[in-house]
């Protein structure tokens, strides 16, 4: 069946429908990974847009269940050049054609991905509207999609319940780790994160230590970062107090990435801003990076279409060194209007110079914009987990 | 870290002769190298003995030495040129393993040189098998369980603790020379024996066989200051098993989830990072198909092949960052050459995909096993771009110019099912069209897989072409299935062939319905930043991005047509003329566009033209972007073989041919026109005869009179060219000449006994110009390419050389040639001359002869197809003066890459490539040329002679002279008996059908350091002497199958038995005698 791409600026793409049949609105973005696209599809911080593939050939691996980033796939819709007809490798479980019925994702594949995303790099990120009906009127979509805004984002990804997972007994056990849902009345069942992947972490550096992640959007692999190390994790929803959160008494705070205009979440910020206050070692990662600096009396600003993929050079001011990142973000902190009393770039972008991470004065605080926690993407900046736990031993 | 102060002056090793396993992919690298060196200001001093690469122009490198590469010349030229520094990480193994060498010995510091890009501490980390497992253990990178043995009797029972199969991999080898598998103890004895001998440390790895796993590579780099990133990854779509040279390849991977991905880019991170390496890297991994398990194959600390594949397939300039490094500088301090935007520490995001297929030499080699192993036998590549991987394989089949269009181009529609399921296990060259045969009659994808190993995903793919083969054969043409079939690249005429219908009509139908193709931007992003890099590649469907690039402001538009993979007849040559003639046609302000799908060239560099269509060279292709860019004019004359086929085509398309016109091209390839061209020149040739049948030929054979040259028209490289001795050789050699599609006759030549000469000459349409005349040393009968080539040529009379002069003068003439003339000669004993050949067009020898006389033949040719005239470019036209010194050109073969290969020399070429010897006197020329290929005698002093009849009486004079030089002599009985009638102390052994010890125990002792074998009439491989040579190539020991080699041979052993000192000669200083100033 066809499909149909509509932008706002009136492009239209023609294409075939993939996955689900169902007319969506969306922020068109793109990712330039070439390889894991099932954690695209399953990081919460791509809820409220539709997400291109630059890569061509999408769904060669098949559904390696493990790799899912969350319990769903968030995004609103697809766009691809190709799915593959056939799924390979030895951890699938199915097809990615199935997989988009299963979360009833619609999307558009065989259209020119690369004529769509010259057009978002000239014309900066914009709405559109994928549809299957051939029908469409211009004039009616082009107000419509003109119209559109994300709301909410945050709060829709975010867990519903606290919930733990602990951390790693020994090495070996990296990867096979069991979240146990501990909620606010009682012990609920969480389901289980298998994770039978080998992991480069070197020692349990971070057994016995109680960390508390804030969960405005989290990707999986953020806390199985810290519990691959030995760290016990309790993970908060969106809407937790800061009372609640410093009630746990943990030994460092990490506030996780998410979807969405950072200064749309007021009030996560107004937490945001008591953590800050508090003495309590804090790690942000993306999202958590915004809130904390918007928390810190800093700034934000959208990018013209942001930086989505897997290949970003971001340079440590630290040490000089240049790592290549994971990143998915549309906002970035505006690092001049921070007050450098206050914090400070610890990061930047080696290709265009934008802001990727703070670190803050008198504060055991340091926030990035980029994804150590990898997952799709290059593993390169793992070691700030590492850093995160020395911070919290040095207490 | 900014650029390191210190370095001034740096001496670049190049890789030396092109060897498979060793080929363009360096000249390649090392331009851009140097380039990128010269661009700092840095004074570049460049070393290669191979006299057809482009590095070693006066233009790339401030001073230029065609020597021979041992550590012995370097330090020559070290102490002459005192250069600060030395990069060996540009050319090769040979590259690394002088520059190793060096720093070894101590003469490095002595001399206060520094290795730069590498440390002799990372090469032994990287290259000793000990040392790197010890490293890779060391940081938890898991390498198959191995052993490294020195001796066959350890190797025997660590084999038998591990189990078969086993790998074999020498130590210090390049392309995997004489490593394979093996399956059980008296392979393993084998294969083990002879590893050890090649290996320069004389150590063998024995390892646990992995084959059957993915194969994937990382291609790294990592700067001073420790920043790494991977600049693409590749699987290989054949199993581990196969050497990756060898392998079809795709990148990026495609059957590994990002979870895979990332452990083995990560691993490949921290090897680079242990190892401290300042440059590229190679990573080779075999990744378990079904669990994470993985192991490290290899790391090559040095630009590699993969190294350029992998610069071609991404757009990101490997070669000249890793320089850069070299320098000092940071990969966040390097500007993205494509993007000017961003920086060289990123990691390049493809929006495409790219499949690469090794050209393996299986036609020019008919005797050889087309098994395909670890050891490396391919001698070039192809790669394709595309937006699907059906498509791009579909492109890179029909580069390949193997009369191959789509999987069902090789027939194996006489195998039954079960003899399918059989052929399914053999791995060779011809696999996937195995597989599309198996697939046609009904064999399940799962039992493919399950046979070959190969992943589910390419045996899918392979499925959607025979699917669209059905289809076509099948259903009707509708518009949507012809353009499905042009999705994935089925070419015109294979659609014609299987719908039954015309080529022309299925053009016409996609005229009607507006199916072409349009071209798509390489740009190192994915279109994530704006990008101007004008190389291209072509998709259907989607928007055009040709015109997309700054305007560069030129009214005319020139197309140069390049040459296509790297072959045995068409090698790097062609690039070098290709390069120079779009240099030249910028300079005249034109603007340039290269097509070509070469990815080891120097021409696909996204900085040589103003625009690289990264193309298949068939007509369609080429009339697409003649369709797209509509050229002002095209030249095809510097191309080789694959751009003159093109010829015809062109001119149907419209495009004018510059410089020499179709028509007089036929004239001189067709047979009959070129005899009436002769006949108006008074030239005389070789009685001939052109024939179609088997049948004819033998009737045009007894008329002319035994042996005669038979061969097809229209060929390179003499291929398929034989000389018959009688009636059955006729038939034999006209039925593996028509097993191709043959639209041209066959020529039936009397063979002719005399010196063959060789010119290339410029002609303006009325003048010509040329540079020098080489003789070869060897008698007609031996292809010129494969031939010992001596300018200026030292025995011809001063009435040949002018009747030469003379003959060249009328041939151009009468041809109208405006540009570039080849033409071979034969001189014989009464100073009367017969021409053999003319190509009106560049030849293989243009880059010698230009380098060698300081005349740049190409720019001169260049100039003249736009109007110039040769009196107004400076020269006087005619015979230029000679230069004072000799240079000699001495061919180098690959025969022991290639189980099975016929190796003596015949018409038909076999060589791969060329290094140069350059001396003020003629014998000091050639120890050089034999140095430089390689030949390093005396050794044992011991040799065996064994030739044909017909050779005997020579042979004595050979024999004298070996003994001068203390050589014991062994001889066939034959050969015994005539050279000890003749006072020379033979040694007879028995022939290898005698009882031991035969010739051949003399052979596998050990001890012998050269086998003269000239062979026997016919065509044989059963034959002894066939045996004898195989088996001497596959022991190390030099063979020479013609008497006059042997005596070149001699003389320059005869030269260093005076043990005089080498002087290097810096080619940037020759100066063309002839110009005037």
């Amino acid at each position: 069946m066809q499909a149909f791409l509509i932008l706002e600026d009136g492009t239209v793409f023609t294409g075939k429908s993939i996955g689900a049949r169902k007319e969506v609105v969306s922020e068109i973005v793109f990712n330039t990974s070439m390889t894991g696209y099932l954690e695209v599809l399953t990081d919460p911080s791509y809820a409220g847009q539709a997400v291109c593939m630059t890569y061509p050939l999408i769904g060669n691996y098949g559904i390696c269940e493990d790799d899912m980033q969350s319990d769903r796939v968030w995004l609103d819709g697809y766009i691809v050049h190709e799915l593959s007809r056939t799924e390979s490798n030895f951890r699938s479980g199915g097809r990615i054609q199935d997989f988009l019925l299963k979360y009833d994702i619609p999307g558009i594949a065989g259209i020119d991905t690369r004529a769509l995303t010259k057009i978002l790099r000239e014309k900066g990120t914009m709405n559109g509207m994928i549809t299957t009906n051939a029908d469409y009127d211009l004039d009616e979509v082009i107000p419509k999609l003109k119209a559109y805004t994300t709301a909410g984002v945050v709060k829709k990804v975010s867990c519903k319940d606290k919930y733990f997972i602990s951390g790693s007994k020994k090495l070996s056990e990296n990867g096979v780790l069991h979240g146990k849902a501990v909620a606010t009345t009682g012990i609920t069942e969480k389901p289980e994160f298998p994770e039978r992947v080998p992991t480069r972490v070197k020692e349990l550096n971070g057994a016995g230590l109680k960390v508390a992640l804030l969960d405005v959007g989290t990707k999986r692999n953020i806390a199985l970062n810290l519990a691959h190390r030995g760290c016990d994790v309790t993970v908060f929803p969106s809407d937790t107090t800061a009372e609640e959160i410093l009630a746990l008494e943990p030994d460092g705070i990490m506030i996780s990435n998410g979807p969405g205009d950072p200064k749309e979440c007021t009030e996560v910020i107004k937490e945001v801003r008591k953590l800050y206050e508090s003495d309590v070692p804090i790690f942000a990662i993306c999202l958590g990076h915004q809130l904390m600096a918007l928390a810190a009396g800093g700034d934000t600003h959208r990018l013209k279409y942001g930086h989505r993929g897997a290949n970003h050079p971001v340079k440590d001011l630290e040490n000089g060194r240049v790592y290549i990142t994971s990143q998915n973000h549309g906002y970035v902190v505006d690092e001049e209007k921070m007050d450098p009393s206050v914090a400070v770039p610890a990061f930047v972008n080696v290709n265009d110079g934008t802001n990727e991470g703070m670190r803050y004065i008198g504060k055991k605080i340091f926030t990035v914009q980029f994804h150590p926690e990898a997952c799709g993407g290059p593993q390169d900046s793992e070691y700030l987990f590492d850093r995160f736990i020395e911070m919290m031993k040095e207490q | 870290m900014p650029r390191n102060k210190d370095i001034h002056k740096v001496l670049v090793i190049g890789s030396g002769p092109i060897v498979i396993g060793q080929a363009a992919e360096f000249d390649y690298a090392g331009t851009q190298a140097c380039r990128s060196l010269k661009e700092e200001g840095v004074e570049v001093c460049l070393v290669n003995s191979n006299p057809a690469t482009i590095m070693t122009d006066k233009e790339i490198a401030d001073q230029v030495y065609i020597e021979p590469l041992t550590a012995q010349m370097l330090e020559e030229i070290i102490i002459k040129e005192k250069p600060d520094s030395v990069l060996p990480t540009l050319g090769g193994q040979a590259g690394l393993n002088l520059g190793m060498e060096l720093a070894e010995s101590g003469f490095l510091e002595k001399h206060g040189v520094k290795l730069i890009g590498t440390t002799a501490e990372t090469i032994r980390k990287a290259e000793d098998r000990l040392e790197f497992k010890e490293t890779m253990e060391k940081i938890g990178e898991p390498v198959a369980p191995s052993l490294v043995v020195k001796d066959v009797e350890t190797g025997a029972d660590f084999a038998k603790k591990i189990g078969y199969p086993v790998v074999l991999r020498p130590a210090y080898t390049l392309g995997g020379s004489g490593g394979g598998i093996a399956y059980n103890e008296a392979e393993l004895r084998e294969i083990l024996a002879n590893g050890l001998r090649l290996s320069r440390v004389g150590e063998v790895l024995v390892e646990r066989c992995i084959s059957g796993w993915k194969e994937i590579e990382y291609e790294v780099m990592r700067d001073s200051n420790g920043n790494c990133i991977t600049v693409c990854n590749m699987e290989n779509l054949d199993p581990v098993g196969v050497h990756t040279g060898d392998s079809i390849v795709v990148a990026p991977s495609q059957t590994i989830s990002d979870k895979e991905y990332q452990m083995l880019r990560s691993a490949a991170l921290n090897i680079i990072d242990e190892l401290k390496i300042t440059g590229g890297c190679n990573v080779q991994f075999a990744l378990h198909p079904n669990s994470f398990e993985y192991c490290v194959i290899e790391v090559n600390p040095r630009v590699s092949r993969s190294s350029a594949l992998a610069s071609k397939a991404t757009g990101y300039p490997i070669a000249k960052v890793a320089a850069k490094i070299a320098l000092g500088f940071t990969l966040d301090e390097i500007k993205n050459a494509i993007t000017k935007k961003t920086y060289a520490g990123f990691e390049p995001a493809l929006d495409y995909c790219v499949v690469k297929i090794p050209r393996l030499p299986f036609d020019k080699f008919i005797t050889a096993k087309r098994t395909l192993t670890t050891q490396m036998k391919a001698t070039g590549e192809v790669m394709a771009i595309g937006d699907n991987f059906e498509g791009a394989l579909m492109k890179a089949i029909r580069s390949l110019e193997q009369h191959v269009e789509y999987l069902g181009s090789y027939d194996f529609t006489d195998l039954s099912r079960s003899q399918l399921l059989k052929r399914l296990e053999v791995v060779d060259d011809q696999r996937i069209y195995v597989i599309a045969e198996a697939m046609r009659k009904g064999i399940d994808q799962e039992t493919i897989h399950q046979i070959t190993a190969i992943d589910r995903w390419f045996i899918d793919k392979l499925a959607i072409l025979v699917d669209m083969e059905n289809r076509l054969k099948d259903d009707d043409l509708t518009p949507a299935l012809l353009r499905e079939a042009k999705r994935i690249e089925f070419p015109d005429s294979v659609i014609a062939e299987l719908t039954g219908k015309k080529v022309e009509k299925i053009r016409e139908l996609r005229r009607e319905h507006d199916i072409k193709p349009s071209f798509k931007m390489v740009d190192t992003c994915a279109a994530e930043f704006k990008a101007t890099t004008p190389y291209f590649y072509s998709v259907y469907g989607g928007e055009d991005e040709s015109g997309e690039v700054e305007a560069t402001g030129k009214d005319k538009k020139v197309l140069v047509l390049g040459s296509g993979p790297i072959r045995i007849g068409q090698g790097i040559e062609f690039d070098f003329c290709s390069v120079h003639a779009t240099w030249a046609f910028a300079k005249a302000g034109y603007e340039t566009i290269i097509i070509n799908n070469n990815p080891e060239t120097v021409s696909t560099d996204f900085d040589i033209a103003d625009k690289l269509y990264f193309e298949p060279l068939t007509e369609e292709d080429v009339e697409a972007i003649v369709n797209t860019e509509k050229p002002d004019g095209a030249v095809v004359q510097f191309g080789g073989q694959t751009a003159i086929k093109l010829t015809e085509a062109l001119m149907k398309m419209g495009v004018p041919i510059l410089g020499t016109s179709a028509e007089n091209v036929d004239r001189a390839e067709d047979r009959e026109l070129f005899d009436e061209v002769l006949a108006k020149t008074g030239i005389h040739r070789a009685a001939g005869q052109t024939v179609f049948t088997a049948e004819e030929a033998v009737k045009a054979a007894d008329e002319l009179g035994y042996p005669v040259l038979v061969r097809p028209s229209y060929v390179l490289g003499g291929q398929g060219m034989r000389i018959a001795f009688n009636d059955d050789e006729i038939r034999e050699f006209i039925g593996i000449i028509n097993r191709y599609t043959q639209d041209h006759p066959i020529l039936v030549d009397k063979y002719m006994m005399g010196k063959e000469v060789e010119v290339d000459a410029v002609c303006d349409g009325e003048d010509i110009l040329i540079p020098g005349i080489m003789e070869h040393i060897e008698r007609a009968g031996i292809h010129s390419g494969d031939s010992i080539s001596v300018y200026p040529a030292p025995t011809l009379s001063d009435k040949v050389k002018e009747t030469i002069a003379d003959y060249t003068r009328r041939l151009a003439r009468e041809l109208n040639v405006l540009g570039m003339i080849n033409i071979q000669f034969i001189a014989m004993p009464d100073d009367s001359v017969y021409c053999i050949e003319v190509n009106p067009r560049s030849s293989r020898t243009v880059p010698y002869i230009s380098k060698v006389t300081g005349i740049p033949i190409v720019d001169l040719a260049t100039r003249v197809i736009l109007g110039e005239k040769i009196k107004d470019l400076g020269y006087e036209p005619g015979l230029q003066p000679a230069a004072d010194y000799y240079a000699i050109k001495m061919p180098v073969f690959s025969f022991e890459k290639v189980y099975g290969a016929e190796i003596s020399l015949g018409p038909e070429m076999k060589s791969t490539g060329e290094c140069l010897g350059i001396a003020e006197d003629y014998d000091e020329a050639l120890y050089k040329a034999f140095l430089g290929a390689g030949v390093r005698l005396p050794k044992h002093k011991q040799v065996i002679i064994t030739v044909k009849d017909s050779d005997k009486k020579e042979a004595i004079e050979i024999g004298k002279r070996f003994e001068a030089l203390g050589y014991r002599i062994y001889a066939t009985r034959s050969t015994a008996k005539v050279l000890q009638d003749s006072g020379v102390h033979a040694l007879k052994v028995n022939k290898v059908s005698q009882e031991s010890p035969t010739v051949m125990d003399l052979i596998l002792g050990h001890k012998i350091d050269l086998v003269i074998d000239t062979p026997t009439e016919g065509y044989d491989k059963h034959r002894d002497g066939f045996l004898i040579r195989r088996v001497a190539i596959e022991t190390g020991i030099n063979v020479i199958t013609a008497l006059d080699t042997a005596s070149a041979l001699l003389t320059s052993m005869e030269k260093d038995a005076q043990q005089s000192t080498l002087v290097p000669i810096d080619i940037a200083k020759v100066k063309s005698r002839g110009k005037a100033d």
